[in-house]
């Protein structure tokens, strides 16, 4: 049978390479320092200096949220000295944890970067989002104020620190995830993704999201959050906090979620696993005030993030995924 | 003793993996065995298929549908090529390129295949090896991957049989020499009742060698990254312009293979000047030295004109910089190959205008036969010579993947049609 093609004709080393450095002690070296999170870490950089160099107008989208925290230091990693080559953006749903929003500023205040807000309490008074309720979740209609705030800068890449362990949607979206005009994915129509060679390009109008952190779990997240001893809001601690039991989740009490009939108000220690929309994110039980406890906690719980914390994503089996066709992140 | 104490997360090692064969030879179902094996299977994914199992009249849970897909793909009855899935152990963390396997198969293989360290190809017991195996043997060794598991599964199906196992390694065996693979392990196993996956069962007796959870915990890749060749394409260049950095101009990159030192002289390609390493900068300070696959950001000696697109090698071993080479192409798009058309050819971090001038043949990936070809339709394979407008640094694929792979995109659509891995130059 013919089945050799020049592909596997093998081929010897260059006879004249020659190094200070035996390869041999240069392999030990690697072995002793480049982890998985070293691997995860390199792999996001390069992501992050693709877009800034192929993408005309990019935005890192960041919400204070341990995953844009991890943005961040991975964005400063990219390109100190310099200065980020884009703006950060934040789709403020109007259902924060204040101290998220406090935090929010502080850091940006601190990396000397540019942040745009936009925020749907404005979309709603220009009659762009419909609500049927004041309290209800607001997670759904970021699209629109999304979608408005690419329009309006005309950003043609947004940088999100969405991972693919989150949901199965997630799982099979690519790492430059290209948009329509609409803002829409369109799960069966995905460009191929090979090695890391990533295809930018998009006409006028369209655009793509970049999740340099795709490949990252919950607990590679904390890790990192750990080594890089990057501060993230104090809701992410245990801590107590009055709460209402709801299904199979916590939900904590506010002025947006108030007890109904035969539900009463506990006061638990807690702490958050995401840091949404305040309507709809729910805290687990937890006695971890530190993030080597939390770490703990994350290696052995046996709960997915999502599955915890977000009542929205229970709605149905599919809501992530029909989300995100819509234009959502 | 807490869960931190006997997990070890710092030097943890990444494995990427890609399963190939069909929902018939219990792909879903061995990926649904060492997720759920490994304990890697959270409580509301487990509560929501044994739901869905019980829903649709099964005794037992079907671990198969952990890998079930979206809404779109059950509506349409289509699949999406590649779903990506994690799981950790003590010692590595994994990540599997989970990719179907009906028809596109070549597409969604080499595609998933393009990161992998490791290939598990999947043979039913009762069928041996079909065609559809020996594809898959092929396309792993096009993609170069480095470690191959040849699974025989449904063991339990041929009453545990020494000898079905023996004459399925031997035909294997004798197939994969014609592809010069190395480094193949044959486990025979039961995904359905989980022999041989994570746990040994005690079914299979007469076998010594690994379990498939232990070879993935110890195969060792410390090898798979060429560290021989420094390679490191420009991304991006950093000038601040600030007041203390006004001179400051850094080479932002990955080194793709290699390692580099302060004080090695370099090489700029296309454009052949020379320097030297003057500093290597880090966001955590600058070192002295930084191996693949580190991102990193360079400075030199001398004021040169380096821009994105370049790429900075060791003076000895460089690559063979040129405007012509062959390369072996697999077609992705619908849209067939139409050699009167100019393409963009993206390699490493530059892009430029492209001709296929040539097709040379296609492989029949069945018989891996020569064909004469005009065209190369999606899922095709074939070997063709290609010009493009300003010159590449290529080296072989088979001596590195990241600069002897290259994507071709469609001008007009901007979809990504081709993925192309460089051959060896001619004498």
């Amino acid at each position: 049978m013919e089945i050799l093609n020049e592909m596997e004709e093998s081929v010897s080393p260059d006879p004249g390479f020659v190094t200070k450095t035996e390869p041999v002690a240069i392999k030990r070296r690697i072995a002793r320092h480049l982890g998985h999170l070293d691997a995860l870490e390199s792999e996001a950089i390069h992501i992050m200096r693709e877009v800034a160099a192929e993408c005309a107008n990019p935005a890192l989208l960041f919400s204070g949220g341990k995953d844009s925290i991890v943005m961040l230091r991975l964005a400063e990693k990219a390109f100190r000295p310099g200065r980020f080559p884009f703006p950060l953006l934040h789709v403020d749903t109007g259902h924060n944890f204040p101290e998220v929003i406090e935090f929010r500023d502080r850091r940006v205040k601190q990396l000397g970067e540019r942040l745009i807000v936009r925020s749907m309490e404005d979309s709603i008074r220009q009659g762009r989002v419909v609500l049927r309720s004041e309290n209800q979740s607001r997670n759904p209609f970021q699209s629109v104020t999304l979608l408005d705030a690419i329009a309006e800068f005309c950003f043609d890449a947004c940088i999100g620190g969405a991972r693919r362990d989150e949901e199965k949607a997630r799982a099979k979206e690519r790492i430059f995830s290209f948009r329509d005009e609409f803002g829409q994915w369109d799960p069966k129509n995905q460009r191929p993704e090979l090695w890391d060679i990533y295809n930018t390009r998009v006409h006028p109008g369209e655009n793509i999201r970049v999740f340099p952190i795709s490949n990252w779990t919950e607990l590679d997240v904390w890790e990192y959050i750990a080594r890089e001893e990057l501060e993230v809001p104090h809701i992410y601690f245990a801590h107590t906090r009055d709460v209402i039991r709801r299904g199979t989740g916590l939900l904590p009490l506010s002025h947006l979620v108030q007890p109904v009939e035969g539900e009463k108000v506990e006061n638990l220690m807690v702490r958050f696993r995401t840091v949404g929309d305040m309507s709809c994110t729910c805290p687990v039980e937890s006695s971890a005030v530190n993030v080597g406890e939390i770490i703990t906690e994350t290696a052995i719980t046996r709960i997915t993030e999502r599955g915890a914390t977000r009542m929205d994503d229970q709605t149905s089996d599919a809501s992530m995924e029909r989300r995100k066709k819509e234009g959502y992140f | 003793m807490s869960a931190i104490d006997n997990i070890s997360f710092d030097h943890t090692e990444l494995l990427r993996f890609i399963t190939a064969g069909s929902v018939d030879d219990g792909k879903s179902t061995l990926i649904g065995r060492l997720l759920h094996d490994s304990k890697s299977i959270f409580e509301d994914q487990l509560s929501a298929i044994t739901h869905t199992s019980h829903r649709r009249g099964m005794e037992s849970v079907d671990l198969s549908l952990l890998t079930d897909g979206l809404q779109a793909e059950r509506e349409q009855g289509i699949t999406i090529d590649v779903a990506y899935r994690y799981f950790a152990t003590p010692k590595r963390k994994f990540i599997i390129a989970d990719t179907p396997g009906h028809e596109q198969y070549t597409r969604n293989m080499v595609t998933g295949a393009s990161t992998a360290n490791l290939a598990i190809i999947l043979i039913d017991a009762r069928k041996g090896l079909l065609t559809q195996s020996r594809r898959h043997a092929y396309l792993a060794s096009l993609v170069g991957i480095p470690h191959l598991v040849v699974a025989v599964n449904k063991m339990d199906l041929v009453n545990y049989s020494r000898d079905v196992f023996e004459r399925i390694c031997k035909d294997f065996s004798t197939f994969a020499k014609g592809l010069k693979l190395n480094n193949i392990a044959y486990i025979p196993m039961s995904a359905l009742n989980g022999d041989m996956v994570v746990e040994r069962g005690d079914k299979l007796d007469w076998y010594e060698g690994m379990t498939l959870m232990d070879l993935l915990e110890s195969v060792p890749i410390d090898h798979d990254i060429n560290l021989e060749d420094f390679r490191f394409p420009v991304q991006w260049v950093c000038r601040p312009q600030t007041e203390e950095l006004h001179d400051f101009r850094g080479y932002m990159g990955r080194i793709e293979s290699g390692f580099i030192s302060i004080g090695d002289a370099v090489k700029v390609l296309p454009s052949g000047l020379t320097s030297r390493i003057k500093e290597i900068v880090t966001y955590d300070g600058v070192v002295d030295d930084a191996v693949a696959p580190q991102s990193v950001t360079l400075t030199i000696e001398d004021h040169l004109d380096i821009s994105r697109g370049d790429m900075l090698v060791k003076p000895v071993g460089v690559p063979v910089v040129t405007n012509e080479f062959d390369a072996m192409l697999c077609w992705l798009s619908e849209q067939s190959l139409d050699p009167r058309r100019k393409y963009l050819v993206k390699h490493t971090t530059r892009t430029v205008k492209a001709l296929i001038s040539r097709i040379d043949y296609r492989v029949d990936v069945n018989t891996l036969n020569h064909e004469a070809a005009d065209t190369l339709k999606m899922n095709d394979i074939g070997r063709v010579s290609l010009k493009v407008h300003q010159p590449l640094a290529c080296d072989p694929y088979q001596r590195n993947h990241a600069t002897g792979s290259f994507i071709v995109i469609d001008e007009v659509n901007n979809n990504t049609v081709a993925a192309g891995m460089i051959c060896p130059a001619k004498d």
